[in-house]
C-alpha cells in the first residue's frame, strides 16, 4: 500500500486515486453485497412497517414499559453475573492447568452452541420446583426460581456468560505473562496483580465481552420462555412482548422491534469506534 | 565469599542454580557481593533468562538454592520458596514491560503503593526517581508516548524506587538503537557503579539508597558486561564457563567465546620450548600436512609443554604491505578477509594460514589500503603470544 501510494504521488496523479489492490476482485465485491443485503433488508422492512405517528404511544403503553422496564434490570443483573462469574471462570481456564480443563471449557460454553429452549428446559429439570437442585431448595428456603424475575436473570446469564469467558480467557492468553511477573517482583499480592495490572490491561476485551453478553441477555427467548415463563408484568421481557404483541397488535410488535434494532445498531457502532482498532 | 564470621551470608546473592527445561539443563553458580555489579554474559540461548527468572522467583529451582542477603529464598532441599513478590529483587525487564494503562509516574509508583505506601506519598518519591532519570517533566506520558531510551529509564526507576535488595536488568539496553543505547550505557553506569547515588543528577542524592545493592546485568552484549560490569560472568549453553573483572577476561578468555567477545585471538596448539605447533579444533596436529605455510608460533614464554591456548591481542598484530625486516619471529603472509571500522579502531580478519583478528588504527588502515583481499604480511612478537595451559579436552 505504501508503495503504490508513493508511485501515485510521484507519477503526479491524483492523491484521492485508489491502489488497484484495495478494491476487491468482482467475486468477492458481489457476495460481500448479498451479504449485506441480506442483514440490511429486515432492518429497511421493519422501518418502512413502523407506525412512525404513533409510536410513542405503542411505546408508552403499560404492557412495553413493563416489559422494557424487566428487560433492563434482567439483562444488566445477568451481565454483571456474567462478569462476577465469568473472568475468574476465564482465569482459571487460561492460567491453571489441570485435568479436564477442555471438558470444563465445553461445558461452560455449551449455551453457546445450545438451542436456547434446550438450555431453559435443562434449568427447569435442574432448578424447577421438581428439580434435583431446585426441589430441595424450594423445600429448604421456600424460593422458587422458575416463572420469577430470578428466573429471568438467570435464564439470561445462562446463555450470556459463556461470551464473557471465550472473550476474556482469549484476552488472558494473549496478554505477556510479564507485566504480571513486573508487578510479582514490585512487590504485588497476587489478587493486586490482578486487580491493578491484569483486569486493566485487558479492559478492552473486557468492556467488549460484558456489552456483548448484556446485548445477547437482552435479546434472550428461548431459555426465558421455557425457564421463566411469559407471564405479563413478572417474566415477559421486550422480546416475549414482541412475540405476543405479532398476534395481538402487530404495530406494537413493529414498535418494539424497531428500538431493539435501533439500540443494538448503535451499541455495535459505539463499540467498533471505541474498542475495535477500525482501520 | 560473602558469608561472615558466624557463617551467616551476609548482603550479598549467592546462587546455585540447577534447572532443567526439557532438553535443556542449567547449572550454575554465582555470587554477587554487595556493593558489586556482575554481568552474566553469553549468548542467546545460553540460558540467561531462565537465570534471571529463577533469581526473581517467577521458575522454581529443581535443585540448588538461591540466598540473598541473608535470607534463603529458594531451597527445594529444604522445600523453602518465597513468592517473588515478597523477594525484594527489583527487575529491569527486556523490552521494559512498563504498565501500558499507567502513566510514567503510577508505573514508578507501583511498587512503592504494593508495599502498603500512601498513594500521595508514594508519588512524591516516584517523582524524585523521575527527576533523577531527567523526566521530570514526563510523569503523565504513557509508556506508549516514551522513547526506548525514555521507558528504559523509567523502568529503571520503577525497579530502584522499591529500594530492592539486588537488581536485576535483563539485556536492559538490548531493544533500543545504537545511539540510545551508548547514551543509556552512560547513563546507566552512573547509576550501577556507586549504588544510586552516583548519578551526577542532584536530584539522585536526594533519594533513599542502599549503594551496597548487588547488581546483576544480564547480557549478550560484551560492550554493556565490559562498561557496566565489576565482575563478568560467562554463560554459554547453561553452564558458567569464566568469570573475571573485564580485565581478567580480556588478557585471559578460556573459552573461544569469550575470546571473540573481546576481540580476543585464541589459538589451540601444544607447546614445546616455546615452540607452539597450532592445532585446530578436531584437527589433526596441521604440521607436515602442507596445509599451512605457518603451523608454529613462537612464544617467549618457554616454560609451557603439551596442550596450551595461545592468546594474541589484536592490537599485538602488526600488519605490513612488504615482508618486514627487524627481530619479529612470527612473519608470515595472508589476505584481509574483512575489514571492519569500529570506532576509533579498525578490525582487520586475516585469512588463512592463520585466521586472526587485528586491530589497528584506522589511519594505519588507510596507509596501507587494506581492502578485502587485500595481500598483507603479518608480525607478531614473541613476547605478544602469552599461553595458558589448555584445561579443556
Amino acid at each position: 500500500m505504501t508503495d503504490a501510494s508513493t508511485a501515485t504521488s510521484e507519477s503526479g496523479d491524483s492523491a484521492a486515486r485508489r491502489a488497484p489492490r484495495d478494491l476487491p476482485p468482482w467475486p468477492v465485491a458481489v457476495l460481500a453485497a448479498v451479504g449485506v443485503v441480506l442483514f440490511a433488508l429486515p432492518v429497511v422492512g421493519l422501518a418502512a412497517r413502523t407506525p412512525w405517528t404513533g409510536l410513542w404511544t405503542h411505546l408508552s403503553s403499560r404492557f412495553v414499559v413493563d416489559a422494557a422496564v424487566l428487560s433492563v434490570v434482567s439483562s444488566v443483573a445477568a451481565a454483571a453475573f456474567a462478569a462476577a462469574v465469568g473472568v475468574p471462570l476465564a482465569w482459571v481456564l487460561a492460567r491453571v492447568q489441570f485435568r479436564g480443563r477442555s471438558v470444563v471449557r465445553a461445558l461452560v460454553t455449551l449455551p453457546m452452541v445450545l438451542p436456547p429452549v434446550v438450555g431453559g428446559a435443562a434449568l427447569l429439570f435442574a432448578l424447577g420446583r421438581r428439580g434435583v437442585v431446585g426441589g430441595p431448595l424450594h423445600d429448604a428456603t421456600g424460593l422458587l426460581l422458575p416463572y420469577s424475575i430470578w428466573g429471568v436473570i438467570l435464564a439470561n446469564a445462562f446463555v450470556a456468560t459463556p461470551l464473557v469467558i471465550l472473550t476474556v480467557e482469549g484476552a488472558l492468553r494473549n496478554l505477556d505473562r510479564r507485566y504480571e511477573a513486573a508487578a510479582a517482583t514490585l512487590g504485588a499480592s497476587r489478587l493486586r496483580t490482578l486487580w491493578k495490572v491484569t483486569l486493566p490491561m485487558i479492559g478492552p476485551a473486557l468492556g467488549v465481552a460484558v456489552v456483548v453478553a448484556w446485548a445477547r441477555a437482552l435479546g434472550e427467548f428461548g431459555a426465558t420462555v421455557t425457564f421463566a415463563g411469559n407471564l405479563g408484568g413478572r417474566t415477559q421481557t421486550l422480546p416475549l412482548a414482541v412475540f405476543v404483541a405479532l398476534e395481538s397488535d402487530r404495530d406494537a410488535a413493529v414498535a418494539i422491534s424497531l428500538v431493539l434494532v435501533a439500540l443494538s445498531l448503535g451499541l455495535l457502532i459505539a463499540l467498533r469506534d471505541r474498542w475495535w482498532p477500525s482501520r | 565469599m560473602s558469608f561472615d564470621d558466624t557463617g551467616a551470608a551476609v548482603s550479598g546473592l549467592q546462587a546455585d542454580i540447577r534447572l532443567r527445561r526439557g532438553e535443556f539443563e542449567l547449572d550454575v553458580s554465582l555470587s554477587v557481593e554487595a556493593g558489586e555489579t556482575a554481568a552474566l554474559l553469553g549468548p542467546n540461548g545460553a540460558g540467561k533468562s531462565t537465570i534471571v527468572a529463577a533469581i526473581a522467583g517467577l521458575l522454581p529451582l529443581d535443585g540448588g538454592v538461591v540466598r540473598l542477603a541473608g535470607r534463603v529464598l529458594d531451597e527445594p532441599a529444604a522445600s523453602v520458596f518465597v513468592p517473588p513478590e515478597r523477594r525484594r529483587i527489583g527487575v529491569v525487564f527486556q523490552d521494559q514491560v512498563l504498565f501500558r494503562h499507567l502513566n510514567s509516574l503510577d508505573n514508578v509508583a507501583f511498587g512503592l503503593v504494593a508495599q502498603g505506601m500512601r498513594r500521595a506519598e508514594a508519588r512524591t518519591q516516584a517523582q524524585a526517581w523521575l527527576d533523577a532519570m531527567d523526566l521530570g517533566d514526563l510523569g503523565h506520558r504513557r509508556p506508549r508516548a516514551l522513547s526506548g531510551g525514555q521507558r528504559q529509564r523509567v523502568a529503571l526507576a520503577r525497579a530502584l524506587a522499591c529500594q530492592p535488595d539486588l537488581l536485576l536488568a535483563d539485556e536492559p539496553l538490548g531493544s533500543l538503537d545504537v545511539t540510545a543505547r551508548n547514551r543509556l550505557r552512560r547513563n546507566l553506569a552512573s547509576h550501577l557503579s556507586s549504588g544510586r547515588n552516583g548519578g551526577s543528577s542532584a536530584a539522585a542524592s536526594s533519594l533513599p539508597g542502599n549503594g551496597e545493592m548487588p547488581r546483576l546485568l544480564i547480557t549478550h552484549d560484551p560492550a554493556d558486561a565490559f562498561v557496566l560490569a565489576d565482575r563478568v560472568h560467562i554463560l554459554e549453553d547453561g553452564r558458567l564457563t569464566q568469570a573475571g573483572t573485564p580485565d581478567e577476561l580480556r588478557r585471559a578468555p578460556a573459552t573461544s567465546y569469550a575470546a571473540d567477545l573481546s576481540g580476543l585471538n585464541l589459538v589451540r596448539g601444544t607447546a614445546r620450548e616455546g615452540e607452539i605447533t597450532v592445532t585446530d579444533d578436531g584437527d589433526t596436529p596441521a604440521s607436515g600436512a602442507g596445509r599451512r605455510s605457518v603451523v608454529v608460533l613462537h612464544a617467549a614464554d618457554r616454560s609451557l609443554f603439551g596442550p596450551v591456548l595461545a592468546t594474541i591481542h589484536p592490537r599485538a598484530i602488526a600488519l605490513h604491505r612488504e615482508r618486514p625486516s627487524g627481530s619479529p619471529r612470527n612473519v608470515w603472509r595472508t589476505t584481509a578477509e574483512a575489514v571492519e571500522p569500529l570506532g576509533d579502531i579498525t578490525r582487520v580478519l586475516l585469512g588463512s594460514p592463520l585466521p586472526l583478528t587485528a586491530d589497528i588504527t584506522p589511519g594505519a588502515a588507510h596507509e596501507l589500503l587494506i581492502r578485502p583481499g587485500t595481500s598483507l604480511w603479518v608480525s607478531v612478537k614473541a613476547t605478544e603470544v602469552e599461553l595458558a595451559p589448555d584445561g579443556r579436552d
